[in-house]
């Protein structure tokens, strides 16, 4: 049986904690790559933080649409690097956001879409669901994903991120 | 390792096609996945049917966001398939969707599918389908009826075994 879905690295965050989670030199041999993240940001004085999924080191030529419920329905969109929402420093205690990013044909010539689905949750009032609809408009293989915080805050210690590569070969 | 997650086909376009088929799906496996990287070149309302019934067995109930509203609609008895908008495919870029059939060979059971589906340029989607059936999932038809999806259309359907 051929085995479709891979693990091609994973990390995870040490004591010190980190202000990137980085996937360098992914291996151009699947056909979709999904990115499975339970993180939490030191972002002060607040319960969520924003990150940004950056493929390639490249920080233009993004767009996004989103849907998202937080005790209430909103939907936006927006050019700056696709969002992901996460856990930060006054949520609840040992409280991480989920997420995933599936990304199909990366190694493909045409523009790259992806889907984002990311939670923080909380034990209060205030947690949140986001769908996001990317698109990197660059034909570039995508060799790298980083995820940062938008407000330059760190990931703190037990974040962990894995990077699946899934074939139809 | 223990391989969970097998292709059982895969389909890429080599020209516009309106239909695609993924005919004697076995039941062997726990669930399945449906990912679709997809374009066509005219918006056009895409159905999905299974096992070739053409009767009102199907209904859909999505939510959506367009970049600034929020909506939900509902199709019920609908003859044509699951439902999938037409916003949510692009002209320009090619976009994705994950279907997910839990138990799809359960013949005690009608049969869901969730799915998400996204254009960045338009609408991102989350949606629920019910096929009231209980026939194990032995085909799926993929149709719409405008000029048809675009050359380089991929559509492959996994299955994940609970063992």
């Amino acid at each position: 049986m051929a085995t479709t879905y891979t693990l091609i690295s994973s990390v995870t965050v040490g004591s010190g904690g980190t202000a990137t989670i980085s996937f360098t030199s992914i291996p151009q041999t699947y056909t979709d790559l999904m990115l499975v993240a339970s993180t939490r940001t030191d972002r002060a004085s607040n319960i969520n933080d924003e990150l940004y999924v950056t493929f390639n080191s490249n920080t233009s030529s993004y767009s996004w649409r989103r849907l998202l419920g937080e005790n209430s329905g909103s939907s936006d969109s927006g050019s700056t690097r696709t969002v992901f929402i996460t856990d930060a420093s006054t949520s609840t205690a040992s409280v991480f956001g989920s997420g995933s990013i599936y990304i199909p044909n990366y190694t493909g010539s045409t523009n790259k879409s992806y889907s984002i689905d990311s939670i923080q949750e909380n034990n209060a009032t205030n947690a949140a669901r986001q769908l996001v609809a990317g698109l990197w408009s660059n034909t570039a293989a995508i060799t790298q994903i980083d995820l940062t915080s938008s407000t330059s805050s760190n990931f703190v210690q037990y974040s962990t991120a894995y990077l699946y590569g899934i074939s139809n070969e | 390792m223990t391989a969970t997650y097998e292709k059982i086909a895969t389909t890429t376009l080599g020209s516009a096609q309106s239909t695609v088929n993924f005919t004697s799906i076995t039941a062997s496996y726990t669930d399945l996945i449906f990912i679709w990287s997809y374009k066509q070149d005219t918006d056009s309302t895409v159905y999905m049917r299974f096992n070739g019934d053409t009767n009102a067995n199907y209904s859909t109930t999505g939510l959506f966001g367009d970049g600034s509203t929020t909506s939900s609609q509902r199709l019920s008895n609908n003859s044509n398939g699951i439902w999938f908008r037409s916003e949510l495919i692009s002209s320009s870029n090619f976009n994705s969707a994950i279907y997910q059939f839990n138990n799809y060979s359960n013949t005690n059971i009608f049969k869901t599918v969730l799915s998400r589906a996204n254009n960045a340029g338009e609408m991102v989607g989350a949606t629920v389908g019910l096929w009231r059936s209980t026939s194990a999932i032995s085909s799926i038809e993929v149709w719409q009826g405008g000029t048809g999806f675009s050359s380089g259309s991929t559509f492959t359907l996994y299955g994940i075994k609970a063992e």
